[in-house]
């Protein structure tokens, strides 16, 4: 039944293992992961292929914005200090919409890493995607595992010459489209396109190329796993967010151990044998260099690529799937007291499998679905969906027309020249949508008081009539005047009322009206 | 070296051969990316020093072969910043000053110019926010000594007023009343007191108007309205450069002070004075 024979033992080592931990200042142990295939490695292309697809096409996504805007559905215009994202504009001071965004993000994150583990790092991280990209590249170029081993042992001939700089060639073509789409979110994109080409685009686009270019060169190709282990904060912040029943990528020792390279003439021979055949596929797959078989551990960013590796050697030699699996630390946990008869005895795989030493038994425990359903992640989802709540609240009751308004000091009061006294204020008028439109400024208390505007020809009176630009601020020069025989104490509270006698929107600000202490 | 190389039991490392009370060196050499960042920042260091100006001479430095020098770069910041202004300035050059006013563009473009002009030239005498102060006009209100038309305050601070230095300056000064009798003078200010609409015994006043019919109104007007075309103030509005008082105004008749302003044409050039009109103007008591 067990066919070892057919299953090729690969001649991986793991580049940091618990038995022999490498010190801190090792030089770097180069990697060259072998292609897994199964529904993990699927499962990662259709990720890539859509966060890719998402990052290189979004600023091209067009929307019609009138002709007071730039037709872009995802825009930050640093420029005009907007921020365009389909049918929402945000002006600076809404700027908590963006860190609102982040706050979800983040709890977001707790979410997922608290239910799947570090599904981020595996699968989402663009990190992990270009460096998945960069190695089909180098797969491509150099050829699989083994090829890609001898080459660069090889001496320089002209066959590495010609693969390496074909490689670094391609990396760097795609590090330059890389930093070049980043720029599109930051101007329209078409017109930025043109400029780009043509050499007529701002400095910081180009330098902003470079360093996106450099940087995904550098990171994607050169240092690889070694920006996750070394320079990435999360993964020692991830423990934080992982219990027992989150799901991490684990090594079944329950049924695999003790592992054999000869399991077959061990068997006849009467050792107990575990469903490991030690052939280091797991190994070789691993884009971090490690074996999963020596536990969870840091650098392990759950990309499950070792399931899958391990998934086709068990169909192999015609054992169940899922020696290495998603597993959470509870049910690794029954199922090794099962082995280990409650920690009474040693390791015994013989005890998951039934009389003949055949199917796995029932008892095991598998992951329920019902244990992401727990006080954790209820309260990741509660503080996410509130942030979320809170957002869309402030997102619909926000205001599109607003006024501020600064009194002048500097003189505070002016007596004129019939006794009435005069305060100074500069009103900024807010119209924040893309029409344009006469906002209303009224008065609202300061009985007799008088209004007037530099640069709006209208008589004094109540209530101006302001026309304001689409997507601008309008600021004006408020002269509010009253009447000697109406002028009451030294400070006097009013209201300046601004309306869109179209959409009913209103917006009040109070004011003082200062006036001199022997004023009669 | 002859000796054997040392090794430490415990980290299995060299050592450099150094001991001190039996403490030995290992050797842990530097990362060799740091070791060729080093170097990459002493190559640059030297190509900085060779480009850019870095050696101290006894009165000057090199200069570099980049040939930089900030200075320069300040006086090219300058002139990029005079030549973005330039549309503007030459616009407002060629326009009459009513028109920059009319001009919603020009106007804002001049008042902000203005502001900044009066900042440095106008704040000493009538103050930063240009409320004036006892002898200096008030230049927030809406009493003109000599017009409070864009052209009148144009021509003010072109030509300013009892200046010596210009010909086309505003003058006319009021004498000295000292050969009043003193009651005379007592009376003639109460009655500008009632004038403005303050109260006075009814007695003085009425001999003071006689003595305003004829020693004041040639000027003041029979009212007291004043004449802005000699810059005679006006009397009955609440407005005082000298204060309000009967004392005050006695002061003022029997020695009056009368105010100098500096011509600031030839000094500002005309564009400066038409920004400088049209900042004042919307200070709010323009005419």
């Amino acid at each position: 039944m067990l066919n070892t024979s057919e299953v090729e033992r690969l001649d991986a080592e793991a580049v940091n293992s618990a038995k022999v931990r490498q010190p801190l200042y090792a030089p770097r142990k180069k990697i060259f992961p072998k292609r897994a295939s199964g529904t993990f490695r699927r499962f990662k292309w259709l990720v890539m292929l859509v966060t890719l697809g998402i990052y290189y096409l979004t600023p091209w996504l067009r929307w019609d914005r009138g002709p007071h805007a730039p037709d872009q559905a995802v825009l930050v215009d640093l420029a005009n200090r907007r921020f365009y994202f389909f049918f929402i504009e945000i002006w600076p001071q809404e700027f908590f919409f963006v860190a609102g965004l982040l706050v979800m993000a983040g709890i977001g994150l707790f979410l997922i890493t608290s239910t799947v583990g570090r599904a981020w790092c595996g699968y989402a991280c663009p990190q992990t995607v270009w460096v998945d990209l960069f190695l089909v590249v180098e797969r491509w170029a150099e050829g699989e595992r083994n090829a890609r081993i001898k080459l660069d042992k090889s001496p320089w001939t002209l066959n590495k010459v010609t693969r390496r700089t074909a490689k670094h060639v391609i990396w760097l073509l795609i590090a330059v489209l890389t930093g070049g789409a980043w720029i599109f979110y930051f101007a329209d994109a078409p017109t930025l396109l043109v400029d780009v080409v043509t050499g007529r685009a701002a400095p910081v686009a180009y330098i902003t190329v470079a360093v996106l270019t450099a940087t995904t060169y550098v990171f994607g190709g050169l240092m690889r796993e070694q920006v996750c282990t070394y320079m990435c904060p999360w993964p020692r912040i991830q423990a934080a967010m992982l219990d027992e029943n989150s799901l991490t990528v684990t090594y079944n020792d329950w049924r695999g151990e003790p592992r054999s390279r000869h399991a077959k003439k061990a068997a006849a021979a009467g050792e107990v044998v575990g469903d490991c055949v030690d052939c280091n596929a797991c190994v070789a797959v691993c884009p971090m260099g490690i074996d999963i078989r020596d536990g969870q551990q840091l650098e392990c960013i759950t990309c499950a690529l070792c399931i899958d590796a391990c998934d086709s050697v068990m169909d192999k030699i015609g054992k169940e799937r899922g020696l290495i699996s998603y597993a959470t630390l509870s049910d690794y946990n029954a199922n090794m007291s099962i082995a280990t008869a409650g920690g009474t005895s040693a390791l015994d795989p013989r005890r998951v499998r039934d009389e003949e030493g055949g199917r796995l038994v029932d008892g095991l425990a598998h992951f329920h679905p019902a244990k992401i359903f727990r006080a954790r992640t209820f309260i990741y989802f509660g503080a996410w969906a509130l942030a979320g709540l809170i957002m869309l609240y402030a997102l619909l009751s926000r205001d599109r027309l607003e006024v501020n308004v600064l009194h002048d000091r500097n003189p505070q009061f002016v007596t004129l020249s019939d006794g009435s006294i005069r305060n100074g204020f500069t009103v900024k008028l807010l119209n924040m949508i893309p029409e344009p439109r006469v906002i209303f400024l009224s008065l609202e208390g300061l009985p007799g008081g008088l209004m007037s505007a530099n640069g709006i020809d209208q008589p004094e009176g109540r209530s101006l009539a302001v026309p304001v630009e689409p997507d601008r601020l309008r600021t004006l020069k408020v002269f509010v005047r009253q009447p000697a025989a109406h002028v009451e104490g030294t400070a006097q509270s009013f209201r300046f009322v601004v309306e869109d006698k179209a959409s009913f929107e209103t917006d009040t600000y109070v004011a003082t009206f200062n006036a001199p202490e022997a004023s009669q | 070296m002859s000796e054997q190389q040392h090794i430490d039991e415990a980290t299995g490392v060299a050592t450099t051969g150094h001991e001190w009370d039996g403490i030995r060196e290992l050797n842990n050499p530097l990362p060799r990316w740091w070791v060729w960042t080093f170097y990459a920042t002493i190559a640059w260091s030297l190509a900085y020093m060779i480009a850019y100006p870095a050696w101290p001479l006894i009165s000057t430095a090199t200069e570099g072969l980049l040939g930089y020098s900030s200075r320069k770069e300040v006086r090219q910041e300058l002139q990029a910043a005079e030549a973005a202004k330039g549309e503007y300035v030459s616009a407002i050059a060629e326009t009459d000053v009513a028109a920059v006013l009319a001009n919603d563009q020009l106007r804002q473009f001049a008042a902000a110019a203005g502001a900044a002009a009066f900042k440095v030239n106008c704040v000493q005498c009538h103050g930063s926010g240009a409320q004036g102060s006892p002898g200096y006009p008030n230049l927030n209100d809406d009493e003109w000594l000599w017009g409070g038309a864009i052209e009148d305050i144009q021509t003010t601070i072109a030509h300013g007023i009892r200046f010596a230095g210009d010909d086309e300056t505003r003058l006319s000064e009021m004498p000295a009343f000292d050969f009043l009798e003193p009651t005379q003078i007592k009376d003639v200010a109460n009655y500008v007191v009632s004038l403005a609409g303050g109260t006075a015994d009814a007695a003085s006043v009425e001999a003071g108007a006689t003595v305003f019919a004829d020693n004041c109104a040639a000027c003041h007007g029979d009212r007291g309205k004043g004449m802005t075309e000699l810059g005679a103030p006006d009397l009955t509005d609440a407005i005082w450069l000298y204060g309000d008082s009967a004392a005050d105004i006695a002061a003022q008749v029997r020695r009056p002070q009368n105010g100098v302003m500096p011509a600031w044409g030839e000094r500002l050039g005309p564009v400066t004075v038409k920004e400088l009109a049209v900042y004042v103007h919307s200070l709010g008591g323009g005419e």
